[in-house]
C-alpha cells in the first residue's frame, strides 16, 4: 500500500494503509507519542481506498476497506479521511475483536479501579470520560471498554476521543490546542473533532484496572441517581456489546462476573460540572 | 485403473531461512500445508490474508502449540475460541432444523461445514460456518420449507415474480430462509448443482447413499462429499472463497483416502454424477497447493488451465486485497456460463438489466 | 385421539444459571445462546428434569411444589413452556 501507518492502542495494534497521504498524516499527528506495534504484528488492517480507481484523483472518494467491512457503507470525502480511518478502526473492533469482551462504554481509572460509563450514543459518556481524564483520572477509553475474559479486569483502549457538536467547545476549554485534530464539519453526525488523550493515558495504556462502578449517564435532567438492577445491567451490556454472542460461555462468565461484583447506578445530569460532582460522590461510596 | 500417488512437492518455502515474504494467500497456504516448518516476518500479512479467506480459525488450529510471537499467539487463541462458538452455533441450527422437521420423516442431509462438524471430521477443525445447508428430496422440499417456516424461519424477501420463479425452476435450492430470532440463514437444496448446469448430478443417488448420524439427520457418503466439494468449487461459482473450499478438500481427502477402496468408489461416483473433470481438477489443485496425496489416475495429467485456477485461488495480497482483476473477471464470466445455456443466460441478463 | 405432547428439558449440565435479582440468566451450552428468564420459567425447567411430562403433568408438579391452584397458573405455564420450546431449552419427545 502506498502509504502506511501502524498504531498500538492498549493491547490492540492496527495498521492503516491509504491511497492518499493526507489521512495518515492527520492520523500520525493525532496519535503523536503513541508507540508502534511491537514485532510489527497487527491485530487488524484498515485500508482507505478509492471507491472506483478514478476516484483517487477525481472528486476523491474514500471507501473504508479492511479485514472487516460494512457491505453498503457510503464512501467519504477525502477531507474526512481522518474520520474514515477512525471509523475503520472502530469497525474492525466491532466486527473482529475476539480476544476481549467489548462493552460499548467509556472508562476511566483511579487507584487501580475503573469507572465504566455506558448508555446510548449522545448520552455523554465520551465527554464525561474526557473531562474526568483532565481532572485527575486516567482515561482508559471513550468508545470501547475491553473486559479480560480470564481475569475480569478492564484493559485500556485509549483511542483519540471523538467529540461531537457541543462537546467540542466543552473540551476546547479543557485541553491544549495541540492535542486536537482538525475540525471536521458536515459529517453524517454533524461536526466532529478528535482529541488525543493526555500523557497519563498514553503512558498507562498497558495498565489494567479492576471495574468498581458502572454508571448509566443521561443528560438533560436535574442531578439524580438511582440504583439499577443486575438483570437490567446485564441486558443493557449484552445489547450494546458487538461481540458478546461470538464469545459464547467465556463471554457469559465474564459478564455475569462483572455484573455480580460491580455496583451500578443510573444518573441524570443537567450539565457537565454537575455530572462530575455526582460521579465523584458515587465513586467515593463505591470504591 | 492406474495405481499411483501424486504428491507434488510444496513450492519453495522459507524453510528455516528468512527471505522475501511470499504474498498473502501463498504465505497462508504455506502455513496451512506445513506449519512445522513455517516461518514468516510478516505475521500481519498472514493474519490479514487468513481473515480475508475465512481461514483464520483453521490456521489457528494448525499453528496451535507452535512457537509463535506473543501477539500472534493471542490473536490465534481468540480465533480458536471463536471457531468453537461457530461450531456450536452451526450444530444448533442443524438441531433446530431437525426438531422442526421431526414429524415429516424426511431425512435432512447436512452439507458443507455443518456436515463436517456434525460428523467430527478433520475438515471441521477451525472451520467457520455461516449458513445451514440442507439437501432434501425434491418432492418433499415444499413440506420442509413449510415446517421450517412454522418453526420461526422466514423468507428474506417476499415471494416475488421473477426472482421466485428463477429460484424454484432454475436453481437447485429454495430462496434463502433466515430465522427470525437467531438471525441465521438456511439454504434448502434438492440437488447440488443448478438444473441448468451441464453436469447433472444424481440427487437420488446422493440421498440413497447418505449416512444417518442422528435421527432425521444425515451426511453425504465420503466419496459424495468430495464430489460435492469439487462441484461447489469448480462447477458452480467464480472461485470466490475458493481457497477455503480447497482446504476442505485437502482435509477430506487425507481423512478418507486412508479408507480401503475409497479412490475406486470416488472415481465411480464422480462418473455417476458427471463430475469427473471437476473432481480430477480438485485432486490436482489440492496436491499442487497442499501436497495432498491423491490417486494419480483419477487426478489425471496437469492441464495448462490448472495454473489459472491456482492463480485465481491465490489472488490475495498481504494487505488482504484481491489481486488479478482480469483473471477474476474471467472467472466471473465463467460462473455465469456454467450455470446456464447461452440463450437462457441472455434472457436472464436482459430481465435483470431491465430492473 | 393423539396423545398430548411430552416435553423434556435440556440437562442441567448443559445450562449455566446465574441469578440476578429475581431473574435468571441462562447460558445454554448446546446452542451457545444466552436467555434471561423470569419465574416460572426456571421452575418449569427444574420440574421437567424430574422426568418427561406433558403440559398437564407439568402443571400438577409445579402446583404441588409451589402451592398454587392449577387453574390459576395454567395459562402462564403454557406461555412460558412455549417460549422455552422456541428457545430450544425444552423440546418434545
Amino acid at each position: 500500500m502506498r502509504h502506511q501507518l501502524a498504531l498500538q492502542i492498549g493491547p490492540v495494534a492496527f495498521r492503516i494503509g491509504s491511497a492518499w497521504p493526507e489521512p495518515l498524516a492527520a492520523l500520525a499527528r493525532l496519535y503523536a507519542a503513541y508507540p508502534a506495534p511491537a514485532d510489527d504484528i497487527c491485530d487488524f488492517t484498515v485500508r482507505l481506498e478509492p471507491e472506483k480507481p478514478w476516484r483517487r484523483w477525481i472528486r476523491p472518494s474514500v471507501a473504508i476497506q479492511g479485514d472487516y467491512v460494512l457491505p453498503d457503507a457510503a464512501p467519504m470525502a477525502l477531507a474526512h479521511g481522518l474520520l474514515a480511518a477512525e471509523m475503520g478502526m472502530n469497525l474492525q473492533m466491532a466486527l473482529g475483536q475476539k480476544r476481549f469482551l467489548l462493552l460499548h462504554a467509556s472508562s476511566v481509572e483511579k487507584n487501580g479501579r475503573a469507572l465504566v460509563m455506558t448508555g446510548e450514543s449522545g448520552a455523554g459518556k465520551s465527554t464525561l470520560a474526557a473531562l474526568l481524564g483532565e481532572r485527575g483520572w486516567r482515561l482508559m477509553g471513550d468508545e470501547f471498554a475491553l473486559l479480560d475474559l480470564d481475569s475480569g479486569n478492564l484493559w485500556p483502549f485509549p483511542r483519540a476521543i471523538s467529540l461531537k457538536n457541543g462537546a467540542i467547545a466543552v473540551m476546547e476549554g479543557e485541553a491544549p490546542a495541540e492535542r486536537f485534530g482538525p475540525l471536521l464539519e458536515d459529517t453524517p453526525k454533524g461536526a466532529i473533532r478528535h482529541l488525543r488523550p493526555n500523557e497519563a493515558a498514553i503512558v498507562g495504556m498497558n495498565q489494567c484496572a479492576r471495574p468498581a462502578l458502572i454508571l448509566f449517564p443521561r443528560f438533560g435532567a436535574d442531578c439524580a441517581a438511582r440504583g439499577v438492577g443486575q438483570a437490567e445491567i446485564f441486558m443493557r451490556l449484552t445489547q450494546s456489546s458487538t461481540n458478546y454472542v461470538a464469545l459464547g460461555g467465556a463471554g457469559f462468565d465474564a459478564l455475569t462476573g462483572l455484573v455480580r461484583s460491580c455496583p451500578a447506578a443510573a444518573i441524570d445530569y443537567p450539565d457537565t460540572e454537575g455530572a462530575i460532582d455526582l460521579v465523584e460522590a458515587l465513586w467515593s461510596e463505591a470504591a | 485403473m492406474k495405481e499411483g500417488w501424486l504428491n507434488r512437492d510444496a513450492p519453495p518455502s522459507q524453510r528455516g531461512k528468512p527471505g522475501p515474504v511470499r504474498a498473502g494467500a501463498r504465505q497462508l497456504v504455506d502455513a496451512l500445508r506445513d506449519p512445522e516448518n513455517f516461518q514468516t516476518s510478516d505475521w500481519s500479512g498472514l493474519i490479514t490474508a487468513a481473515r480475508a479467506e475465512q481461514l483464520l480459525g483453521s490456521l489457528a488450529f494448525r499453528l496451535e502449540g507452535r512457537p509463535v510471537p506473543e501477539r500472534a499467539a493471542s490473536i490465534l487463541a481468540g480465533a480458536r475460541r471463536e471457531a468453537a462458538q461457530q461450531r456450536t452455533q452451526a450444530l444448533w441450527e442443524a438441531e433446530m432444523a431437525r426438531r422442526a422437521c421431526e414429524g415429516l420423516s424426511v431425512p435432512l442431509i447436512l452439507l458443507k461445514g455443518t456436515a463436517f462438524h456434525a460428523a467430527g471430521l478433520d475438515a471441521a477443525v477451525g472451520r467457520s460456518v455461516g449458513d445451514l445447508d440442507l439437501l432434501v428430496p425434491r418432492a418433499r422440499i415444499e413440506e420442509v420449507e413449510a415446517a421450517l417456516i412454522d418453526a420461526g424461519w422466514e423468507r428474506i424477501k417476499p415471494a416475488d415474480g421473477y426472482d421466485d420463479l428463477y429460484y424454484r425452476r432454475w436453481m437447485h435450492e429454495l430462496p434463502p430462509l433466515v430465522h427470525r430470532d437467531r438471525d441465521r440463514m438456511a439454504d434448502v437444496h434438492h440437488t447440488i448443482l443448478p438444473p441448468t448446469a451441464r453436469p447433472t448430478p444424481d440427487a437420488a443417488a446422493l440421498i440413497a447413499d447418505s449416512i444417518a448420524i442422528d435421527s432425521g439427520v444425515a451426511i453425504l457418503s465420503s466419496p459424495d462429499m468430495i464430489v460435492h466439494a469439487a462441484a461447489h468449487l469448480f462447477a458452480d461459482g467464480d472461485l470466490a472463497g475458493g481457497l477455503r473450499n480447497l482446504w476442505d478438500i485437502d482435509r477430506l481427502l487425507r481423512q478418507f483416502g486412508a479408507e480401503p477402496g475409497f479412490w475406486q468408489v470416488l472415481a465411480t461416483r464422480a462418473r455417476l454424477h458427471q463430475l469427473t473433470a471437476p473432481v480430477a481438477l480438485a485432486l490436482r489443485l489440492s496436491a499442487r497447493l497442499f501436497a495432498t496425496p491423491v490417486d494419480a489416475g483419477i487426478a489425471g495429467r496437469a492441464r495448462p488451465s490448472d495454473r489459472l485456477f491456482e492463480a485465481r485461488l491465490l489472488a490475495r495480497d498481504n494487505w488482504g486485497r484481491p489481486t488479478r482483476p482480469l483473471l477474476r473477471f474471467a472467472f466471473y464470466l465463467r460462473s455465469h456460463w456454467l450455470r446456464m445455456p447461452p440463450l437462457m443466460l441472455a434472457r436472464h441478463l436482459l430481465v435483470k438489466a431491465r430492473r | 385421539m393423539t396423545a398430548a405432547p411430552r416435553y423434556i428439558a435440556e440437562h442441567r449440565d448443559r445450562v449455566r444459571a446465574v441469578e440476578l435479582d429475581g431473574l435468571v440468566v441462562l447460558f445454554h451450552e448446546t446452542s451457545g445462546m444466552t436467555h434471561i428468564v423470569a419465574p416460572p420459567a426456571p421452575e418449569i425447567l427444574d420440574a421437567l428434569r424430574e422426568g418427561p411430562a406433558d403440559a398437564a403433568t407439568l402443571l400438577a408438579r409445579l402446583a404441588a411444589r409451589f402451592a398454587f391452584e392449577q387453574k390459576d397458573g395454567a395459562e402462564a405455564v403454557a406461555a412460558r413452556l412455549a417460549e422455552l420450546e422456541q428457545a430450544g431449552l425444552v423440546r418434545r419427545t
